[in-house]
């Protein structure tokens, strides 16, 4: 009892002077919080504040009144917009252009990253690299006006082609059929080189010893692709399937606005894009909000939902 | 024949991305009638630089070209004083705090206000149509603190910085004296990666900015590429709205080999600090 009753008393002050010491660590280091105060005041007033503006997707937010005082509405806005006639057509281009994108875009650089990795001159393999790296660097604008240009129905390259063969010419532009096939294709063009590095790294982190010993074996190039190389790259591949997945619906909305016309808006109306139209052109600032929480609610959960499949299945996760 | 294939897929990959690069180029050094007559295919034919003489002679250009300099050299700069200042604490393990400050930072990056909110922040701010709109909104990215700071971990020393807290140094200098002058590389990356962010954005030119003196390049592009296309078509097709028709295609390849010229200059320098900033922040992605 008095051993216990010592032992207690002299941890007492042990624990006092933890906190004395840790106390006079930050006045010790109070340049460090100078510095990031400007840093942390950003985030509040331009990442935080508006995370406050999202009540008046609950409201009926009047400029005059302010984001306060306007008046609650409960889910009114979020009513009208699941029992609006667009909601389907926009939840349903939103997830099909997603998923066309991952379909499509996901394997390409990851089979373009294991090519380069069999082609063993330098220089060509460099050559090939600068090239297909070079459009990442082009802006969204200039990817979709150099889009419009080629395939103008009049004077396009695209369409020249086609009429020099005999063909119809075609309004690519104008026509919702074609609109995701060439979000797809065109973001494929401007980021296949780019996505591909992350995976050339880890290609280059292979053990070689495991290749040279199943040469000795006998296994062709295609086999040890499919037995060394892939494998080896597992852990990459998933994370990076679960960063796509998760922002399934998060699609590059600038492009989309870009490419968007009247005439192709049947296919090309996403959720994001119509927040734009409805809130910022038209000024329904509540209901716009409604949609957009909607929409970054969802894109949340699908994260961390993905996630915890993906850690539960391969034992790869982000966190 | 498996390197036959290889070599094979790889070269057609590569003409693939690079024909349409070469088209524009080609293109824009061509007699503009050759180019809406579907003769050009892959050199220039017509040889002429009159498309980027009516370039340097518009005015909405050249001011979208100015703007977009002055947007990208100023927002660069306080992004990058930013990263620094932010990325410098968090890097230090006796930074009290440090895990709650960069979760705050983190979670904007998986959740935000949105679009709307936003944008009644900035009206609210009455940042609207001012140079500001174009440089504070943006002053800093998460995904750059945290490649700056994981440099600043495993590339600089710590025992060098307790050194010079011994010789005096307070936190501050050490951060002007230590650890910046070990840090050009990285710096240099991040430069980079904020200027190209800048030269290439438009979005919030378009939602903040409604005067066209103001306007970034990229909105100019925009108008000149994206929706100039509906108004040709319904242009009457006089003899003279035959020729003014045709500067406007050759402009439109002018221009977009303009816009991209600091990009071009730039690429080597691109090429080699963007990978590696891909693979530092691989490293603690």
């Amino acid at each position: 009892m008095a051993m216990l009753q010592q032992e207690h008393a002299s941890r007492k002050p042990l624990k006092s002077t933890a906190a004395i010491s840790r106390f006079s660590n930050i006045l010790r280091n109070w340049q460090l919080y100078v510095m990031i105060s400007p840093v942390l005041a950003y985030y509040i007033l331009f990442h935080y504040v508006p995370m406050y503006g999202i009540q008046i997707a609950f409201k009926d937010f009047r400029i005059n009144k302010g984001i306060w005082d306007s008046p609650w509405v409960g889910l009114k806005h979020f009513d009208r917009f699941f029992n609006s006639y667009f909601f389907e057509r926009l939840i349903s281009n939103t997830i099909e252009l997603g998923l066309y994108l991952i379909v499509i875009g996901f394997p390409i650089p990851i089979i373009l990253a294991l090519l380069l990795n069999e082609a063993k001159a330098e220089r060509f393999k460099k050559f090939v690299q600068t090239i297909t790296y070079a459009p990442h660097f082009l802006s969204t604008v200039v990817v979709v006006g150099m889009m419009m240009i080629f395939l103008n129905p009049r004077y396009g390259l695209v369409n020249q082609f086609i009429s020099a063969l005999g063909g119809d010419t075609v309004n690519f532009m104008a026509n919702p059929s074609w609109f995701k096939t060439l979000y797809v294709l065109s973001d494929v063009w401007q980021t296949m080189g780019w996505s591909s590095i992350i995976y050339l790294a880890a290609l280059g982190g292979i053990d070689t010893q495991l290749h040279e010993a199943a040469r000795v074996d006998g296994a062709s190039r295609i086999r040890r692709i499919w037995h060394i190389n892939l494998p080896g790259i597992r852990p990459t591949i998933v994370i990076l399937l679960i960063l796509n997945l998760g922002s399934v619906m998060a699609i590059g909305f600038e492009k989309v606005l870009l490419m968007q016309n009247n005439l192709n808006l049947a296919s090309s109306d996403i959720i994001d894009t119509y927040v734009y139209r409805s809130g910022i052109l038209d000024a329904n600032y509540s209901f716009s909000a409604a949609i957009g929480l909607f929409s970054a609610v969802i894109n949340f959960l699908l994260l961390v939902v993905v996630n915890a499949v993906a850690r539960r299945a391969g034992g790869t996760s982000l966190w | 024949m498996f390197n036959i294939v290889v070599y094979s897929l790889l070269s057609l990959v590569a003409l693939c991305v690079l024909y349409p690069l070469v088209y524009v180029v080609s293109a824009s050094f061509s007699d503009p009638q050759y180019i809406m007559g579907g003769e050009i295919w892959l050199w220039p034919k017509g040889m002429t630089i009159d498309s980027y003489a009516s370039i340097f002679n518009n005015d909405a250009i050249v001011r979208g070209f100015l703007n977009t300099l002055l947007y990208t050299a100023a927002g660069t700069a306080l992004n990058l004083v930013m990263t620094i200042l932010a990325a410098y604490p968090l890097s230090r393990s006796d930074f009290a705090g440090r895990n709650l400050f960069m979760g705050l930072m983190v979670f904007t990056m998986f959740f935000g206000g949105g679009l709307i909110p936003t944008y009644l922040l900035i009206k609210n701010l009455h940042l609207l149509n001012t140079f500001w709109v174009m440089i504070l909104p943006g002053a800093v990215s998460v995904w750059n603190i945290i490649i700056m700071r994981t440099y600043f971990q495993q590339s600089i020393p710590a025992e060098m910085q307790e050194a010079a807290v011994i010789d005096g140094c307070s936190n501050f200098q050490t951060l002007i004296r230590i650890v910046l002058p070990l840090s050009m590389p990285i710096i240099a990356v991040t430069v980079l990666y904020y200027a190209v962010g800048h030269w290439n954005a438009f979005f919030n030119a378009l939602l903040y900015l409604s005067d066209r003196k103001q306007f970034p390049l990229q909105l100019i592009l925009r108008e000149i590429l994206i929706q100039g296309q509906t108004d040709e078509m319904v242009r009457a097709s006089t003899e003279s709205a035959i020729k003014q028709q045709r500067a406007v295609e050759g402009i439109k390849y002018a221009v977009l080999v303009v816009a991209n010229i600091p990009m071009f200059l730039l690429y080597p320098f691109l090429q080699r600090y963007f990978v590696k900033g891909i693979m530092v922040g691989a490293i603690k992605g």
